[in-house]
């Protein structure tokens, strides 16, 4: 038995980082340092570990939609251990929204062939959380999410999904696409091994025509949504400081009931 | 006047917080018709009645309950075809999300994730979001199909806007495509008898400086004396010292109160992206150099094991 695992994984501006918008609205990339997404490195680190803890063939694909530096957050993912990776890349792509992004991933996810797709809870830029999701409406499979324990055996995917309300078990066959919380395992750190290893691996680039895809489909033009504007956010009046000599508490206090929340 | 699908989401029956600020935003673009689904779907009419639902469509099923998601994406669907409304708001929960965005693609749409404000405009509702931490708030509009919008809890006034409210069934058949993802054990979350973190009008926070599991008792005291849901930073949460359920930031629950009370707190970036759209935010750190600090509207610089106690006894004898 072997199972194909693909990884879906985002290049994003570095969150510590100026984030900001580029003239046409869309997130300004030249100016940010970018990386692989902190939230997908779990998605890969399950993955290595059902390979890890699976009798099976594994093989274990990560797959990013992004521009050319976005091959950084792939190598990262196979420094951690994936075996290959697959680069979508097109300037036909610029400003492609969430429906687009998600149909750009199903193509390519359906192209390299798939028994297991797994995916981060979210990305830490845009953060909708509703990649997993779509990715399941589009490619026909279960959807088994937001997990914080995940197990593959004999053609079922098992997990914990922790709710607000509840803590449910899910389970679903093969093939499924899953998403992994930060909860779900610390991710590891890429060995020096490892590091040297991957620059030996295989990196596939895609572009729109690769995958049947028109560019109208996709971009800025194809988005279904449009962004109007975007403003910073004005920076919040200096508020009162005090230094606690023992009365910090009261003037605290104080300050809530002229504030009418006490 | 277009009618404007609002998901219900809702707890045997009772209303959740967040559905009632929809059908206050949904009122801005049209008349609101509710769409409650599961056990005890036809007892939320009454509420939903009060808050300005015209119609509440129904629909019982195990389905619902036994399976992810996808079955209350294909009511909502049904729902979609038998309105065509000029737009579908859901809550901006996990499940929310989700079910949103499977509706969007199924309906042909776009989405909006998220939003923290909605108005009427010339081209269909614009959705406002906070962004990159809530450094940026962009405005943004579906531009194909019928508008599917998620909106964030606490983004709305609940307002009372006596509407008929009257109950029609849903008519719903479910595709193979439901029964996918089997629910096969469920454990309800101890309550702590506290609001609801991402509903509370006032959130209390600790962070590293809490040093402990159980020093977040004074947290806890501080919170109850304030009728407050209790928060945790990261730091604390990955110390093991406070539930996940109840982490703010980014990978956390995002929460905008009335007032957000942190107590040693920095205010790392990570941190800053789950609560810097509060309305009024407080801070009680030992080190005057926290970026926490640049956020609050009053801010005291000491030990919170001598300042948080003194607070709360303080808020229980003013409130007697």
């Amino acid at each position: 038995m072997s199972l194909r695992i693909v990884v879906t994984v985002k290049y994003v501006p570095d969150a510590t980082g100026d984030r900001h918008f580029a003239d046409d609205l869309t997130v300004d990339r030249d100016d940010v340092d970018g990386l692989l997404s902190e939230l997908d490195e779990y998605a890969v680190e399950q993955a290595l570990q059902i390979s890890e803890n699976s009798d099976d063939d594994v093989e274990i694909t990560v797959l990013t939609v992004g521009p050319e530096d976005a091959k950084d957050a792939l190598r990262k993912a196979l420094s951690m251990g994936a075996d290959k990776a697959i680069h979508v890349e097109d300037d036909d792509l610029h400003g492609t929204d969430v429906i687009g992004t998600s149909l750009v991933l199903a193509k390519a996810i359906e192209k390299a062939g798939f028994d297991l797709v797994i995916s981060g809870m979210a990305s830490t830029d845009g953060t909708a959380g509703v990649v997993p999701a779509l990715l399941a409406e589009r490619l026909g499979v279960p959807q088994v999410t937001l997990l914080s324990e995940v197990s593959v055996e004999d053609g079922t995917v098992k997990g914990r999904r922790d709710g607000d309300a509840a803590s449910e078990q899910l389970e679903a066959s093969l093939p499924a696409v899953v998403s992994v919380t930060d909860q779900s395992g610390e991710a590891r750190y890429p060995s020096f091994k490892g590091i040297m290893a991957a620059k030996k691996k295989p990196v596939q680039s895609w572009d729109l025509s690769d995958l049947d895809i028109e560019a109208d489909e996709v971009g800025l033009e194809g988005a279904w949504t449009a962004v109007d504007s975007a403003a910073a956010r004005p920076a919040r009046t200096a508020g009162t400081i005090v230094k606690d000599e023992g009365e910090g508490g009261k003037q605290l206090a104080e300050f809530l009931a002229g504030q009418k929340f006490i | 006047m277009a009618e404007v699908l609002v998901y219900v989401d809702h707890v045997d029956g009772a209303v959740r917080k967040p559905t009632l600020e929809l059908l206050t935003l949904a009122r801005r673009i049209g008349e609101p018709v509710a769409v409650a689904l599961g056990a005890g779907a036809e007892n939320t009419a009454a509420t939903l009645a009060e808050h300005g639902a015209v119609k509440v469509l129904t629909h019982d099923a195990a389905e619902y309950a036994d399976y992810l998601v996808v079955p209350k994406v294909e009511a909502l669907q049904a729902a979609v075809e038998a309105v065509s409304p000029a737009a579908v708001l859901v809550s901006s929960s996990a499940e929310g999300k989700e079910i949103a965005a499977r509706l969007a693609l199924r309906i042909g749409s776009g989405i909006i994730t998220d939003a923290v404000d909605l108005e009427a405009g010339d081209e269909g509702p614009v959705a406002t979001q906070s962004v990159f931490a809530a450094s940026f708030t962009t405005k943004t509009r579906v531009s194909k199909g019928t508008p599917v919008i998620t909106v964030k809890p606490n983004s709305a006034a609940v307002e009372a806007a006596p509407a008929a409210g009257a109950v029609e069934a849903l008519s719903v058949s479910f595709s193979e495509k439901a029964t996918g993802t089997k629910v096969t054990g469920r454990t309800p979350r101890e309550s702590t008898g506290r609001p609801e973190l991402t509903e509370a009008a006032i959130v209390v926070s600790g962070g590293r400086g809490v040093n402990g599991a159980e020093n977040f008792a004074i947290i806890e005291a501080l919170a109850d004396s304030l009728g407050a849901a209790v928060g945790a930073s990261r730091a604390a949460v990955d110390a093991g010292w406070y539930p996940h359920t109840n982490q703010v930031g980014q990978t956390g629950k995002s929460v905008s109160p009335q007032l957000y009370i942190a107590s040693g707190i920095s205010g790392a970036i990570q941190h800053r992206a789950g609560m810097q759209t509060s309305k009024t935010i407080v801070a009680i750190n030992k080190d005057p150099e926290a970026p926490i600090f640049d956020l609050v509207d009053y801010g005291v610089v000491g030990d919170l094991f001598d300042v948080v106690p003194q607070l709360t006894d303080e808020v229980k004898s003013r409130k007697g």
